[in-house]
């Protein structure tokens, strides 16, 4: 786990400036209402299928894509709003590809679990788990086949980890030394089921030892924590063209999918209850509030302005149109 | 025109390709300091070096999805499968990343890949090496599915593949390897993909069959002159997209329609051809439409019975001559 950091007055007391602290809470935040919206909206019928929501592991996403540059990639799995949100994506078309709508990043063809975006290089979100390991690996490949220096940063859940193609990913990438960094989210559920009954080996980020990669584990509710630790792979994978494997210990809030609600039956409520008082927005924001870098005036300001966002991202995705019914057949190939 | 083998045809196809576009690079178990399995790569880690023509340990799907990922950033990969039973280990990341992906990101990412390799019956390899696996791709929008039965085929096909900016599964076949035939070797030489070709025409009846069929389908046919049955012989060459057209033309000449595949017949290939005809061209024909398949059965190892599970030349002339007999007109 990194260290807490003391807490002192000032911006060195964190670690980030007030502009940054600004952007990590504001790209939380807006991850955080976009699903509450995107949650409502299902309960209305405007979202149909599987519903995944990422609510409680925000710190990770953002935190990540903090040390990002714009020219790096970022690959998801079926629980994807979060890693799309924060590369870059604009929510209103996040939320009308949510929607099955036209403007949609894939005009409505993706859905929730398939949210692409070229424009910021987000590899899309992948729902059969583990499968977009390799994925991440070929886009690694490429980029050093093609003797850049961008990385990928592949997401992915505790879920994965008993799937031959994590281990089949680890293995290449450490074995032709990839810039690809694999970010296990621990959420300590793969749906209903817990770690222990899972995996014969809990401790994650282990399995990087296995593979001679740099590995370790670090507190997913802390995203100053999360861009620190990523920040140390990312320069690393740049630098060296070396694989990392990084263990996030998070927790989802709410259950599997919406039609898991209450994720009741497999974790005890009290344990549900102890880990939101780890809220990794709350944390962020009264640390930067006790440090003196940001004031209640601003924290007000980005509530507001991720709202009005929000809005105006339901109000787009109302408005446009289902995809004609041509749609059906374009896309299945790329034509010349 | 030169006159190679299939293998060389496939090779030089490889070649050129790779001298075209430095995208383009090959990856699979003993692709490189072994020269292939079926030394269908021979000299290409020499004149190309191992950052393209890369060898693989053993893990289909991750390769393959390897694959997938280094062709969503605009590599040109050619994936070889030491043979094609082997996909099957990577049938996830063919179907539901490779097909899908131009679709479910609304035409944000293509996957230009092509994945190859040998695959049918062969010679005494049992029931899982033996597989005619065009069977499990086929089905599949987002993917196109190559059988070549000739070395200019082999070739022309290749080439389009690769230029395909969409995944291709192209399947070869073990027997194959040694067959001869002319070849063009002009480097712009290329066959679309989806084109059938007539490789024998006649008036009685339309056969469709490729790979080994089309060969047992031509001695078929010789057999057949002499009685003064005259054969059409169509090889589709590209199973998706299927080229309905030339089929139903064929059809449209000659009323009578036989249709040979080496796989298992239940719904395979000749299945949805026997579909198709009846669909597009049930006035046409003066006979029900016959399949001439492999048995229902796994490939079993016995010469004999490995003999009996495939189809025959003389299994495939008996249907051509009940199906010239039956009386529809």
């Amino acid at each position: 786990m990194a260290k807490t950091i003391p807490e002192r007055k000032g911006p060195s007391a964190l670690g980030v400036d007030a502009e940054l602290a600004r952007r990590l809470l504001h790209d939380m935040l807006l991850i955080r209402r976009f699903e509450e919206k995107a949650a409502e909206a299902y309960a209305l019928g405007k979202v149909g299928g599987f519903l995944h929501l990422y609510i409680g592991e925000e710190a990770v996403a953002v935190g990540a894509t903090s040390v990002l540059r714009a020219d790096d990639y970022a690959i998801s799995a079926y629980r994807d709003h979060g890693h799309c949100l924060a590369k870059g994506a604009d929510p209103r078309r996040v939320m009308a590809e949510l929607f099955g709508r036209r403007d949609g990043l894939s005009k409505g063809k993706g859905g929730s679990m398939h949210l692409f975006d070229r424009s910021v290089n987000f590899l899309g979100g992948h729902a059969i788990v583990g499968a977009h390991l390799p994925l991440a690996t070929g886009a690694a490949f490429a980029i050093k086949y093609e003797g850049r220096d961008a990385v990928v940063v592949c997401y992915f859940g505790d879920g994965a980890v008993p799937q031959g193609e994590f281990h089949e990913s680890l293995n290449l990438g450490a074995l032709w030394k990839l810039p690809v960094i694999y970010l296990c989210e621990n959420n300590r559920y793969a749906m209903g089921t817990s770690t222990d009954r899972a995996l014969a080996q809990t401790e994650i980020w282990k399995f990087g030892q296995t593979y001679g990669i740099p590995s370790e584990k670090v507190d997913g509710m802390d995203v100053l924590a999360i861009r620190e630790v990523v920040g140390r792979a990312v320069a690393r994978t740049r630098r060296d063209k070396t694989p990392s494997l990084i263990e996030a210990a998070t927790y989802r809030f709410r259950g599997h999918s919406m039609r898991d609600p209450a994720g009741a039956v497999y974790r005890t409520k009290e344990e549900v209850e102890r880990e939101k008082q780890r809220d990794p927005i709350v944390m962020l924001r009264e640390r930067a509030l006790k440090a003196g870098i940001l004031t209640e005036a601003d924290v007000r300001a980005i509530e507001k302005d991720v709202n009005d966002r929000i809005d105006e991202a339901v109000a787009f995705a109302d408005a446009s149109p289902e995809p004609p019914d041509e749609e059906l057949f374009t896309d299945i190939y790329k034509e010349d | 025109m030169a006159v190679m083998t299939y293998r060389e045809a496939l090779n030089l196809a490889l070649r050129e390709e790779m001298r075209r576009d430095p995208r383009v690079f090959v990856m699979g178990e003993e692709v490189g300091l072994y020269e292939g399995a079926y030394k269908v790569t021979q000299g290409l880690l020499k004149e190309f070096g191992p950052a393209r023509v890369v060898d693989t340990p053993i893990a289909e799907s991750g390769f393959t999805g390897l694959g997938i990922g280094a062709a969503m950033l605009g590599l040109r990969p050619v994936v070889e499968m030491m043979t094609f039973n082997f996909a099957l280990l990577a049938l996830d990341q063919i179907v539901n990343s490779a097909a899908k992906m131009c679709y479910m990101s609304g035409g944000q990412y293509n996957v230009p890949l092509v994945i190859r390799g040998p695959g049918g019956p062969a010679a005494q390899l049992a029931a899982q090496h033996s597989q005619s696996m065009e069977t499990y791709f086929y089905h599949v929008p987002g993917l196109k599915v190559v059988r070549p039965t000739t070395p200019m085929d082999a070739k022309g096909l290749l080439k389009s593949a690769i230029r395909d900016d969409n995944p291709v599964i192209f399947i070869e076949a073990e027997t194959l390897y040694p067959v001869k035939g002319e070849v063009p070797e002009d480097p712009d030489f290329v066959i679309p993909l989806g084109q059938a070709i007539v490789r024998r025409e006649g008036t009685d009846v339309t056969v469709i069959a490729y790979m080994g069929m089309m060969y047992r389908s031509m001695e078929a046919a010789d057999e057949l002159a002499k009685e003064g049955i005259s054969v059409e012989l169509v090889d589709p060459r590209t199973l998706r997209p299927m080229d309905v057209d030339t089929i139903i033309g064929s059809v449209r000449k000659t009323h009578r329609v036989v249709v040979v595949e080496a796989g298992a017949g239940f719904a395979g290939m000749g299945s949805e051809i026997s579909a198709f005809v009846t669909e597009h061209a049930f006035d046409d024909l003066d006979a029900p439409v016959e399949r001439v398949t492999g048995a229902n059965a796994p490939m079993p190892y016995a010469r004999n019975l490995e003999k009996l599970k495939t189809p025959s030349k003389d299994k495939i002339a008996a249907a051509i001559r009940r199906v010239c007999n039956a009386n529809g007109s």
